[in-house]
């Protein structure tokens, strides 16, 4: 009985709290526009075109396939490191020959990283390393010019598997041409 | 796009009146490192009228946000013994008290003549027999969610003393397609998971978006035409900006806190370093000019500092600096490298990702590099972002092989690590501020 007696007089306070509640003035509070709709249904990515048939007879002279497959576009770097090694050299060497001999041809040299490192400092890393190959053919006489760069940091792999082989391929810099024979 | 207006009507009653802390009614003290969750009791809210079924969603998702908060325990309706038929009734306690809930949240969704819903509700003590807040919105029927988020909000702060983050967004990076070449949109959705929006097509790779101060504008990367550079982009028109015209790349933008500029990495030559663009007139200046990668900016609250990643000293760390680039300083002494330091919004910590023995994690450290501790559990874990209210963090974690990037959440501790529900596999999360 005494229980009941003490929530009794609980409820009763409690209504009259309750009573209050329902005669506060509303405030009215403006917010921020909702989330507009979404926007149109995204077309999806163009798939990747197939690679052209090769000629009969091999790439065209000045080409960009002639310079992949005859002169090699690709160089690789140690961990964390930017220099070129002395086994890319010839590489290089070649590469700037080569753009001797097409001097309509414009590079793009792509560094890129492998996925130890974090996202920024990857694209960061992907610089310096595409800015090397570039300084370097460069002291061998292409006009600077006539190269530019781009860093993909560690976003464009080639080999998906987290072993130092792997990693040791994804560490690279691509001399991609155009503007030649063929394109 | 009409612009249109939520207009929320809020009623708060306070009846706790001035309680001593001895007499403080059920709390979650956020600050300490181990806390049993809050067993708490949502009903399904009662519809009166045609509530559209928004009654009981509205429920659902707040039970949702505070379990996932890792501080509440809502009990299963099934266990309940007792139902809420009335609001503006006193609950009978003993019933709630029975299945050891310490909170009742009792709401009302009434359907209103002009087609809009009212949102009521009250929180209740049930062990303290007493009223802990009451409140009430009225919206259009289809943002139901955000009152729930609301809801959320209130209870989260009326319990803890902290603001509540459950009415905001994340903008990330959906990734599809194979490991080897895989497309990136620009996406953004609440923080719950719901309402993805594809904010770019895929057919240009987008990194590190972060919201500005309003949570209308995102500034991110994009490699759109093939040149990397720094963007915004505008959420209500859809309309994008390249910042500035650079000849090299831009990347890792940061808004200030008054939104008023951009912080930035320049490279040039293969150096990159960071620089401020003022928004109001595109005026660059440059904070650092070191041969070493300086990149990674990220503003204090109060705008008078930058933390930022460095490899000046010979591998990554982090350095804070006034806002002016004067007094650079490392702070980060801990094993291994230091990258992606990201300011608390509540100004008292700083989180960074740590790479050691092969390992990526995310780590929190006072703003001097003290008090270091590593949070998160993963093979490589990246990239954190803070919730507005500086307890809960969110990142990329990827697994070893090209395993699909997810998004993780923790909080401050280390405690309540879970994966956050995205359409897919997504990486480079940012939290928006509280959406106003």
């Amino acid at each position: 009985m005494k229980n009941f007696t003490r929530l009794a007089q609980i409820a009763s306070v409690s209504a009259l709290l309750l009573a209050g509640a329902c005669t506060s003035r509303p405030e009215a509070v403006a917010t921020a526009p909702p989330p507009p709709p979404p926007p149109p249904a995204a077309a999806p990515a163009p798939a990747p075109l197939p690679p052209a048939p090769p000629p009969p007879r091999g790439p065209i002279p000045g080409s960009a396939e002639d310079f992949r497959v005859n002169v090699g576009d690709t160089v690789h770097f140690g961990y964390d490191a930017y220099a070129v090694q002395d086994s890319d050299r010839a590489t290089l060497q070649k590469q700037a020959t080569w753009l001797g001999q097409y001097p309509n041809v414009r590079a793009t040299v792509e560094g890129h990283a492998d996925e130890r490192g974090t996202r920024e400092y990857n694209l960061a890393l992907g610089a310096r390393r595409a800015n090397a190959v570039k300084e370097y053919m460069v002291s061998l006489g292409v006009s600077a010019a006539r190269v530019d760069t781009v860093s993909y940091g560690k976003e464009r792999p080639m080999c998906a598997e987290s072993n130092e082989a792997c990693w040791g391929q994804n560490r690279r810099g691509i001399t991609v041409v155009a503007g030649g024979a063929g394109s | 796009m009409k612009k249109m207006i939520l207009a929320l009507a809020a009623v708060t009653a306070l009846f706790v009146a001035a309680p001593r802390p001895a007499a403080a009614a059920i709390a979650v003290d956020v600050t300490q490192g181990n806390i049993q969750p809050l067993p708490i009791a949502i009903p399904d809210f009662v519809p009166i009228g045609n509530d559209g079924g928004a009654a009981a969603r509205i429920a659902a998702v707040v039970r949702a946000d505070l379990e996932r908060s890792g501080l509440f325990r809502p009990l299963d309706p099934k266990s309940f013994v007792d139902r809420i038929t009335d609001i503006n009734t006193v609950p009978n306690f003993a019933n709630w008290r029975v299945i050891n809930a310490q909170g009742l949240v009792a709401g009302s969704v009434t359907a209103q003549p002009d087609g809009r819903l009212r949102v009521d509700f009250r929180l209740w003590d049930v062990f303290g027999s007493s009223q802990m807040l009451g409140m009430q919105y009225a919206t259009t029927p289809e943002n139901w969610r955000r009152i729930a988020h609301l809801v959320s909000d209130a209870i989260y702060e009326r319990i803890t003393g902290e603001k509540g983050y459950f009415d905001t967004r994340i903008v990330f990076i959906s990734e599809s397609g194979p490991a080897l070449s895989r497309t990136r949109r620009l996406t953004i959705m609440d923080q719950d998971g719901a309402n993805p929006n594809y904010l770019t097509p895929g057919s240009y790779m987008v990194l590190t978006p972060r919201f500005n101060p309003t949570a209308q504008m995102i500034a991110y990367m994009s490699y759109i035409g093939g040149k990397p550079r720094v963007y915004l982009f505008d959420i209500e028109s859809g309309k994008q900006e390249r910042l500035g015209d650079f000849p090299n790349m831009t990347f890792s933008p940061r808004f200030s806190p008054d939104g008023n500029r951009v912080a930035m990495t320049l490279e040039n030559g293969g150096n990159s370093d960071i620089y401020i663009m003022d928004l109001r007139n595109r005026a660059m200046t440059r904070l650092t000019s070191d041969p070493g990668i300086d990149t990674a900016p990220s503003f204090s609250p109060d705008g008078t500092q930058i933390v930022f990643e460095s490899d000046r000293g010979g591998t990554q760390q982090i350095y804070v600096m006034n806002v002016d680039g004067s007094n650079q300083r490392r702070v980060s002494f801990g094993a291994g490298r230091s990258g992606t330091p990201v300011w608390s919004p509540r100004g008292d910590l700083i989180a960074f990702t740590r790479q050691a023995n092969g390992r990526f994690n995310i780590g929190v450290m006072r703003p001097d590099g003290s008090a270091e501790r590593i949070i998160s559990t993963g093979y490589h874990d990246e990239g954190p972002t803070w919730a507005p209210n500086g307890r809960v963090l969110m990142y990329t974690r990827e697994g070893q092989g090209g395993a699909a990037a997810q998004i993780f959440s923790i909080d401050v501790f280390g405690r309540n690590e879970r994966r956050v529900q995205t359409p897919g596999s997504a990486s480079d999360p940012a939290w928006s501020p509280a959406i106003q």
